[in-house]
Order: C-alpha cells, then structure tokens, then sequence
C-alpha cells in the first residue's frame, strides 16, 4: 500500500481540562474518502484544525504527505484545499475575482482556463460575473468547492459541505464531490451531520463522540454493529445513550 | 517570502476598491473634513491676530497631513486584516499556503498606496486653500514621511495582533489605537506643551520627533539628524516588538486553538 496521505496517529489536544480530541488515530489512503462523523464538541472542527496546522495538538502525530503540517506548513497546504461551511469569500467580489485570488495564491497555471472549467463542472458558469455575496446558499456551496479544487489537490478537507442546502443542490453536490474524487484520485476527509451524504459519498467512516473515536468502519458495518437500521439512528444512538461510547470504542478503535 | 502571495492580496485590495466607489470616497473623505476644520480654524486666529501668527496655520496644516500619513499607513495594515474578519474570510486565508510576513507585506504595500492618494489631495487642497507648500520642506520629508509610515504599520501590526488574540471585541482598539498616542505625539503643538509625564510617553514614540522636526523645518531651522535618528532607532525598537507580539500572538493562537474561533466568528 501506497504512503497514506494523511496519517494521525494518538492525536490528543485538550483545552485546559476539557479534553477534545483523545487518542485519534485513522489513515486516509489516495482516492479514499473518510466520513468524520459526531454531534457538536465531538471534536470533528479540532481534529480539522489540528491537520490544517491551526490548532497545535497536545500530543501525537499528524503527517500529512508525510509531512508535520504544524511545522511544515506552507509545504503541505500547497497540496490540499478544504471548504467550511463556516467560511465565506468576500461578497463584494465577483464569483471569478475570489477565484482568481486563490489561484494566484497557490500559483495556478493557466487560471482563468482552470477557473472557467470549474465553473463549468460546478454548473456556476453563468454566475462568473456575479457578485458573491448574491448568490444563493447553494450557489456559494459551489462556488466554495471550486476555490477548495482550484489547486488540484491531493487532500480535501470538507467541513459540512451541504449543510444549509435543500435536498436537490446537496444530491448534485454530493454527486459532484464523488465523481472529482475518483477522476482525479484525490483522499477526501468529509464531515456532515447529514447521514445520507456519509452513506453515499464515504467509503468509510469515524464516529467520534467526546473527543473519542467510538466506532469505525462502513456505513453497513456499523449500522450491523449497533443493530441498527440506518445511520441516523446510529448517530442518535450513539449521542443520547451516553454509556455506548465505552464499549464499542475498544472495539472498534482506529487504525 | 512569494512574490506570488503578496500580489495575490494586492490585486484582491484593487477589485475591492475599484469595484466600489464608496471606499474611494471614504480614503479621502476623513482626511479632507480634518483639513476643512483645522485649515479654516487656523485661518480665523491669523486674522484675529493680525496676520502675527503666520506659523500657527503651517503648523497645523503641516500636523494634518504628517498625522494623516501615520494613520492611513495603521489604517491599511489593520483595516486589510479586519476585511477579512469582517468577510469571513480569515479562515481561508490561514488555510492557504501564505506566510504572515506575505500577509502583512501586501497590507503594508496597499497602505502604501492609500496614504499616496489621500496625502496627494491634501497636499494639493492644502496649497490651493490655505496656501500651505508641503514641498518647502524639500528633501527633509523623504526621511520624515518614511518615519511615520513604519511607524504606521508598526501600530497596524499591533490593531491586527490584538485583534487576532482578543477577537472582533478588539475591533475598536484597531480604530483607537492611534487616537490613543495622539496626544503624547505633539502633532499639532510642540513636547514642552505637555505635562512632564505626558513629555516622558512622548519621547518613547518615534512619530513625536517627526512632529517636532516638521515644526523646525517650517520655521526655517537646519535639519535636526538627532531627532531623526532617535525616531528612526524608536521605529525599529517598536517595530521589532509589533512583529515579536505578532508572531507570539500567532504561535500562541495555534497551541491555545484560538485561531478557529477567530476566523469562524
């Protein structure tokens, strides 16, 4: 097997005493999408954070292209991207303006054929010359998306790409997402707290809860393990019925 | 450092300002209001005094434009990073491969290029109004203007760490903090006007003998390299620290994980 693109390894961080994020440990291969699920403060945005470089970790390691992305950071941003949910681009800007920028950032060859075929597999085209901040929840979702493939990156980083979309924008983004990832290969870190994005776009996924990793494996694995009948009820599981974290988590630690 | 990154955020401050006509306005409209005030101010207490007071209108005119450089020159390191707060943006940023310094450089280049604009048109309203020539200072602004232009980003350097460490709480100190020195600055009077305390605080700011070497220059006195010295040396002692606290504030907002709830808030 080929070098992981992403390697934690026993990443810890706590604030003060709040502990939250204990002893993660999961791989992400090229051309592999890991689903990163759990409730608010389960410690999804930390461990996001931490592999981002923004957020030091207590202890333990992250390698990202083998690299430490705290001290090797300008290196290992240069080859991935992520998109939040959380996050804007400047509204005052026109749509290609904002991608412009960011292709100049990462030194983009050829950007404005890089930013119209983008635009064109996004289905934003149209909206080139529009302003941002007019644009529609599920507009911006694209037009962020675009911005976070602008670079060709070998490590996506999505945090709740569809969250705030009506259901016929989130299957299109959904669909989009997963057939970029298998043209071009790329190892994609996906959180959501919409179950039917984990089932259709991840081919594996990690279930934190208070910082702990409490089950891992597919979507059809752990629906079995906790003899359940989808995902979502997985999740409510797992949230309301404090206990379930203890037991399954030795089980079913990762890598 | 890439030369990349910086004209990256350059050519985004230019679709930024040339896509709103408001910001073109705002970057000379203060500066213009302050010179209306003080220029006609100070023509009134010449006439008052029979024309006895001549400097007084140099003086004060002189001060609007020398503060205005300082300002515009804090202005354009903090306000690009506030943009960023403001759009949500930070988070992308800080996500890309750019380094502080290349950050902080394109802020200092585009301050750079505001203070140009704004100064440009008070000096020519200045000259057509109140028949003040900045340029009878000759070479002597060279060293003058580059001195409070560091100075400037050395106070934005600081709006932006405190900013960055306390949140958009701090957003007003990134307004305030030149408000703050003012006074102790002596822009528009000499140090030996101010209390013995208030002259101690403004010897430790290199701006202050910038102010006071613009009023020797108007009164036609040799040009003081001591004074320029003392400031350009002050300029690099607080420089050195505004990048130290910067840093630390960077560093720090990593280990704490201050930086996420910055950039997503």
């Amino acid at each position: 097997m080929s070098e992981p693109v992403l390697a934690v390894h026993e990443l810890h961080r706590k604030f003060g005493d709040h502990v939250a994020i204990e002893k993660l440990s999961f791989q992400i291969q090229r051309g592999e999408v890991l689903g990163l699920l759990g409730a608010n403060g389960a410690g999804k945005t930390t461990a996001m954070g931490s592999i981002l470089g923004m957020i030091k970790p207590t202890s333990g390691s992250i390698r990202v292209f083998g690299m430490d992305p705290y001290h090797d950071r300008i290196k290992v941003l240069r080859r991935l991207n992520s998109s939040s949910a959380y996050s804007d681009l400047p509204a005052n800007l026109l749509v290609w303006q904002n991608l412009y920028v960011f292709a100049k950032i990462y030194r983009v060859q050829n950007s404005k054929q890089k930013i119209a075929d983008l635009l064109e597999m996004f289905e934003i085209a149209h909206l080139r010359n529009r302003v941002t901040g007019h644009l529609s929840a599920g507009e911006n979702t694209r037009l962020h998306l675009c911005k976070a493939l602008i670079n060709d990156p070998e490590l996506l980083l999505l945090d709740e790409p569809t969250a705030s979309l009506d259901p016929e924008i989130a299957d299109k983004v959904r669909k989009i997402v997963r057939r970029v990832q298998r043209e071009k290969n790329i190892g994609i870190l996906y959180t959501s707290h919409n179950m039917l994005d984990i089932e259709e776009v991840c081919d594996r996924v990690l279930f934190m809860h208070r910082g702990r990793v409490v089950a891992d494996g597919t979507t059809q694995e752990i629906i079995a393990k906790f003899d359940q009948k989808n995902m979502e009820d997985v999740f409510i599981r797992i949230v309301r019925d404090g206990n379930i974290e203890d037991a399954p988590a030795k089980e079913t630690a990762a890598v | 450092m890439s030369l990349h990154v910086v004209y990256a955020f350059l050519l985004r401050y230019l679709f930024l300002y040339t896509r709103n006509w408001i910001r073109i306005i705002e970057l000379i409209f203060w500066p213009l209001m302050e010179l209306l005030v003080w220029g006609s101010l100070t023509v009134f207490l010449n006439g008052k005094a029979g024309g006895q007071v001549p400097q007084f209108v140099t003086y004060l005119i002189g001060g609007v434009i020398f503060w205005d450089i300082l300002f515009r020159a804090q202005q354009g390191v903090a306000i690009s990073f506030l943009e960023d707060v403001w759009t949500k943006n930070l988070n992308n940023i800080f996500v890309a491969p750019v380094r502080p310094l290349e950050y902080l450089t394109a802020g200092i280049l585009f301050g750079i290029l505001r203070t140009t604009v704004a100064v440009s048109v008070l000096i020519v309203l200045a000259a057509m109004n109140f028949n003040f020539n900045v340029f009878t200072m000759k070479w002597a602004l060279v060293p003058y203007f580059g001195s409070l232009l560091l100075f400037g980003w050395t106070l934005g350097m600081l709006s932006s760490a405190l900013i960055l460490r306390f949140g958009q709480a701090a957003e007003a100190l990134a307004w305030a903090i030149p408000f703050l020195i003012q006074p102790a600055a002596c822009v528009f009077y000499p140090l030996n006007s101010l209390p013995e305390w208030g002259q101690m605080i403004g010897r430790c700011l290199p701006c202050t003998y910038i102010f006071e070497g613009m009023r020797a220059t108007l009164d036609h006195q040799p040009f003081n390299w001591g004074q320029l010295g003392m400031s350009l040396a002050l300029n690099l002692v607080w420089m050195a620290a505004a990048a130290g606290i910067y840093a630390w504030v960077l560093e720090s907002g990593r280990r704490r994980g201050l930086l996420t709830r910055v950039t997503s808030h």
